[in-house]
């Protein structure tokens, strides 16, 4: 009960917030285009980081492709709106604007994210199965192979990219979803399953010796992280109305990592403020555009010589003041983990 | 004859991949963009060694500069981005190559600029019809001297007391360690020779292909992975086969079905190594020690 008034509470404000962005609420009370557009692409940013982390972080199973099964998701909802959109339309002829709007996003949204959870299932089983970083080269290759194949299917415009995407999502919807993306995955960390991930990502042997089913839990993993990915890809699509290839590049994958390893990998709180503070350096620092990517690999190696955890490491936000009180209060500070 | 030379430039980067990954059990993300690099350098050097005529002599230092060039960005990179966090988690260091990778590819781009360049012809050349076949003399030029640069690898890795000391790293680090071999040396000399022929490979490349951009280091290094893992990774001769496989089926693609699906083949090779035999051909099952 409480959880469901919370989530009430949220859509309310968001409603609330979509209305006074967007000059809808209060006529002549808006903000620029400009940034309503970035805090939207803040919102996506914020469901790539939140869901790759779910895999790269909190399971330790590194992908760097996960800009692909953005754009098989991206793909697959833009292309049911456009080819089933109106057939839904003219079928529900009574149902008012609003809810044949919500209801076609959704079932995109439903059909993009399928569609990359099955992708992430054929890359993740035979990647999974096993030890070390295959995951990584083979997600890679996924990311660059995807592209290619998109590219070559007319059906959705191929290299003249998909156009005539209607506008579906808006600043709500996108941070609907950011904030069941974070509700999700926080739930999924904190049950008995998220516990065998973490397990996993600290000792894989170790894990297996304990009865976990690696392989399973992993692919598990993997398969919501990319449909999370596919959510994000359509909103993307039906936000911006167009859909071209080179938007998902590995460059995009690597954004993703970046926002999660500045924020802290293993930290929900760390992905969404990576996320903000890349979209943030990326806009303000527009006129240095070309010198951006260099900036930031650079500061991917110097964080891992200085910080490897990130800001804010395994911790949350919100957690840092609430330990610091219990650990004043009763126990000793507990000893510090030592790595072998 | 496509595939054969194709296959000799994977098994060149290949070989980096295998050795790096011996030694540190690293995928070094980085290689494929010390290859692109390679290429550069030699594109830069030949343009300035090239005389009106273009000379063996030329071509042979244009290729050993970059070899020596690259060698050296090897060691740099390892000193300065690797070492740092080798005794931290496996996790930091993948991000490190990943980061590494990253800056290569976008420095590249500011300082030789993001258009493709054309390397120019090095060395003289003439086309062999042998038995129906068309053979150019880049693609002759490109199987010899990977031919002969192997061989030179095998030499150094099995005759000389370094390459011993190499065996010993990759086998055991800490055992290594223990009989006072220096391994951070051992380290160094193995991402040198890496990136050497790694540089050997882009020069080739560039002779045969003659195109390059910033960003080829990418496709490449991820088909000379998918050779160093059909061969079985950690292992040099797996190295050589798995890049000639891969050059070959890739030509074979282009030539029966579509060239659409050029990069693909690899992939699906990957795919499938992962699913039956993911040793790689000549690879053993590791045991896990814990």
């Amino acid at each position: 009960m409480k959880g469901f008034l919370l989530a009430a509470a949220l859509v309310a404000v968001l409603l609330l917030l979509n209305g006074l962005f967007t000059g809808s609420l209060i006529s002549g009370v808006s903000i620029s285009p400009y940034y309503l557009q970035i805090l939207s692409l803040a919102g996506i940013n914020i469901i790539l980081a939140v869901s790759l982390n779910l895999i790269n972080g909190f399971t330790g199973q590194f992908s760097i492709g996960h800009a692909g099964f953005m754009a098989i998701g991206a793909y697959g909802a833009a292309y049911v709106t456009a080819t089933f959109g109106e057939r839904i339309r003219s079928a529900l002829p009574a149902l008012p604007e609003v809810a044949l709007d919500s209801l076609i996003l959704l079932l995109a949204l439903a059909v993009g994210a399928l569609m990359a959870a099955g992708a992430g299932f054929l890359v993740g089983v035979p990647s999974l199965r096993l030890r070390g970083d295959y995951l990584a080269i083979v997600t890679l290759g996924f990311g660059e192979i995807i592209r290619v194949f998109i590219l070559n299917i007319d059906a959705v415009g191929g290299a003249r990219g998909f156009s005539g995407i209607p506008k579906l999502a808006s600043f709500f919807w996108i941070y609907v979803f950011a904030a069941a993306t974070i509700a999700v995955v926080y739930r999924i960390v904190h049950s008995s399953f998220g516990r065998t991930l973490i397990a996993i990502r600290e000792d894989e042997i170790a894990a297996e010796a304990m009865g976990v089913n690696t392989t399973r839990s992993k692919v598990i993993s993997f398969v919501v992280s990319s449909a999370m990915a596919g959510v994000a890809g359509g909103l993307f699509g039906h936000y911006l109305m167009y859909l071209h290839t080179n938007s998902f590049t590995f460059i995009k994958s690597f954004e993703i990592i970046i926002m999660i390893v500045i924020g802290g990998l293993g930290s929900i709180t760390g992905s969404v403020l990576g996320a903000v503070l890349f979209i943030g350096l990326t806009e303000g620092l527009r006129e240095f555009a070309q010198y951006r990517m260099l900036v930031f690999s650079l500061l991917l190696i110097v964080l891992m010589i200085v910080r490897p955890q990130g800001i804010l490491g395994h911790r949350e936000f919100g957690g840092l003041f609430q330990r610091f009180r219990r650990r004043r209060l009763d126990t000793p500070a507990p000893p510090p983990v030592i790595q072998a | 004859m496509n595939g054969l030379s194709l296959g000799s430039i994977y098994a060149l980067i290949a070989l980096g991949y295998t050795m790096v990954y011996g030694v540190l059990r690293l995928i070094n993300f980085a290689h494929g963009d010390v290859y692109m690099v390679g290429a550069y350098t030699g594109y830069y050097l030949s343009r300035k060694l090239k005389g009106d005529e273009p000379s063996l002599l030329a071509a042979l230092l244009v290729m050993l500069g970059a070899m020596l060039a690259c060698a050296l960005l090897g060691v740099i990179i390892e000193r300065f981005a690797y070492r740092p966090v080798r005794r931290a988690s496996r996790l930091s260091l993948l991000i490190t190559a990943i980061g590494v990778s990253l800056f290569l590819e976008n420095a590249a781009q500011l300082l030789f600029g993001a258009d493709p360049k054309f390397f120019p012809s090095l060395a003289p050349r003439t086309d062999f019809i042998l038995g129906g076949v068309r053979i150019t003399s880049e693609q002759l030029t490109v199987i010899g001297v990977s031919v002969l640069l192997m061989l030179a690898l095998r030499f150094f890795i099995l005759k000389t007391r370094t390459g011993k000391a190499m065996r010993a790293v990759s086998f055991n680090q800490d055992a290594a360690k223990l009989m006072g071999i220096s391994t951070d040396r051992i380290i160094a000399i193995t991402f040198a020779l890496g990136s050497a022929l790694a540089a050997a490979a882009g020069v080739l490349i560039g002779m045969q292909i003659p195109k390059i951009d910033p960003l080829m280091g990418i496709l490449y290094g991820l088909k000379a992975f998918v050779a160093a893992v059909l061969g079985g990774i950690g292992n040099i001769p797996g190295a050589v086969v798995g890049g000639l496989l891969i050059g070959n089926s890739e030509v074979m693609v282009v030539g029966y079905l579509s060239s659409t699906y050029r990069d693909a083949i690899a992939f699906a090779i990957l795919i499938l190594v992962l699913l039956l035999r993911p040793q790689g051909i000549f690879g053993r099952v590791q045991k896990e020690k814990v």
